[in-house]
């Protein structure tokens, strides 16, 4: 009778769920105790013969593919990023092509924010738009190194609004770069850096100005080095993230 | 949201739940016991997962938050609803049968002997709900007692009893089934 008590946790047993400390008494009796053992063995042969029979459904190719397609977090979001992006590159696209229709001789230096506002953009609408992900500026340097020409400053961001979302590297007319993304309050802003010798004439023209953009930018020449500050936020927040970099090179 | 943040936790809700597509396909197919019926409450599933990833912490039970979704899901469609209406509100005080003395030829010893997955599956599928999802949670998904708990959203004192009433409720199911079996009929259990 003394079985009874065993038995009654016998399926506990097996489910791996005695406590530890009753788990050698439990191994002990059930070796020992014939009646038991036989019990065990049949409870075991039933645990089995469910998991086979219980994996019995499988999902068709066909489903799995949808939920892949649909639930997949990444499309999705390259979808609606990709799409909003789109509308804004066709926006820059559309004023170039009126620039050039209606004005004719659209000058190189428009061309440059041009070129510049389509790496913005493109950039933003790939699903992995920086290559080295972090917010610590002594990381995101350091990446650079052995892959663009040239050294350059970080700005300290800790009293400021601005928050460095990575980097990642570019090519502007086939010159390497160092693209940045930084982030303040829900707005990207791209900082480009290039080496000013490198580039064509025309891109290192120091009258550069914006023109006609749908975003907002900046460039100046600092060091050799020629940087160009665009995005969608603010005139006044493309300037101070601008004076950040001009303090720190 | 800021980019970096965002790709993350969607990253970490896709390395999470995509091995998890068969298994979860295979329980909802056990529960809705239809393949159209199934693959809705999956992709349900899925969306509102992702949709409230967001509340789910990272390093704790992942397996047992989208179970409990996709089960909280059925429960509250059509069928769900129907079911749970034939389930008595008792069914985990009703007191346990004794365990059946020990028989030579056993349902578990006869099925090893006959293969008997269909009628296996069979004495499954015509499990109360309740007790179906144990099992399978139990068996097939090896779940610990503390992982049916959170995914069924009851004490693991309840996930044992239910459990041990869930196997008695199989065992009964079986013997008659496999006694009229005609292969068993024919008879060829000796030495078992």
């Amino acid at each position: 009778m003394v079985c009874e008590s065993w038995k009654a946790r016998l399926d506990t047993y097996l489910d791996g769920e005695v406590p530890q400390e009753e788990l050698r008494t439990f191994d002990a009796h059930v070796r020992n105790c014939h009646s038991c053992s036989a019990d065990a063995l049949s409870r075991v042969q039933l645990k089995r013969a469910i998991q086979v029979a219980g994996k019995r459904f499988t999902p068709s190719a066909e489903f799995r593919k949808r939920i892949q397609q649909n639930m997949s977090p990444k499309p999705r979001r390259r979808f609606h990023v990709g799409w909003t992006l789109a509308a804004a590159a066709a926006v820059v696209l559309v004023v170039g092509t009126l620039t050039l229709t209606y004005l004719g001789n659209r000058s190189g230096r428009d061309q440059v924010f041009s070129e510049i506002a389509d790496l913005h953009v493109a950039t933003l609408a790939s699903s992995s738009p920086v290559d080295v992900i972090s917010t610590d500026r002594h990381t995101v340097k350091p990446w650079f190194q052995g892959k663009i020409p040239f050294a350059f400053n970080l700005p300290e961001l800790q009293n400021s609004e601005f928050s460095l979302l990575g980097g990642r590297m570019t090519y502007l007319e086939q010159t390497p770069g160092a693209h940045l993304i930084y982030d303040v309050r829900k707005h990207h802003i791209s900082v480009f850096i290039f080496q000013e010798r490198s580039l064509p004439a025309r891109l290192s023209d120091n009258a550069l100005q914006p023109g006609q953009l749908s975003f907002n930018a900046e460039t100046w020449s600092q060091g050799g080095l020629r940087y160009f500050v665009i995005g969608d936020a603010s005139p006044a927040d493309i300037d101070s993230l601008a004076r950040l970099f001009k303090a720190a090179s | 949201m800021d980019l970096s943040g965002a790709n993350l936790q969607l990253d970490s809700f896709e390395e999470l739940a995509t091995p998890l597509f068969d298994q979860l396909y295979n329980f909802a197919h056990w529960l809705t016991q239809n393949r159209d019926e199934a693959e809705d409450l999956v992709q349900e599933t899925y969306v509102k997962a992702l949709k409230g990833f967001s509340s789910f912490q990272l390093g704790t039970n992942f397996r047992a938050w989208i179970y409990r979704i996709l089960r909280n899901t059925f429960l509250t469609s059509r069928k769900g609803l129907k079911v749970t209406m034939t389930v008595p509100l008792d069914f985990d005080d009703e007191e346990e049968e004794p365990e059946p003395a020990i028989e030579r030829d056993t349902p578990e010893t006869l099925l090893l002997a006959r293969s008997s997955q269909e009628l296996l599956q069979k004495a499954i599928d015509e499990l109360p709900m309740h007790f179906r999802e144990i099992l399978l949670l139990c068996e097939v998904e090896e779940m610990s007692y503390q992982e049916i708990s959170e995914t069924l959203a009851v004490p693991i004192g309840t996930v044992m009893s239910r459990l041990s009433r869930a196997r008695q409720s199989l065992r009964s199911q079986l013997r008659p089934q496999l006694q009229q079996d005609p292969r068993i009929a024919r008879g060829t259990n000796h030495g078992l």
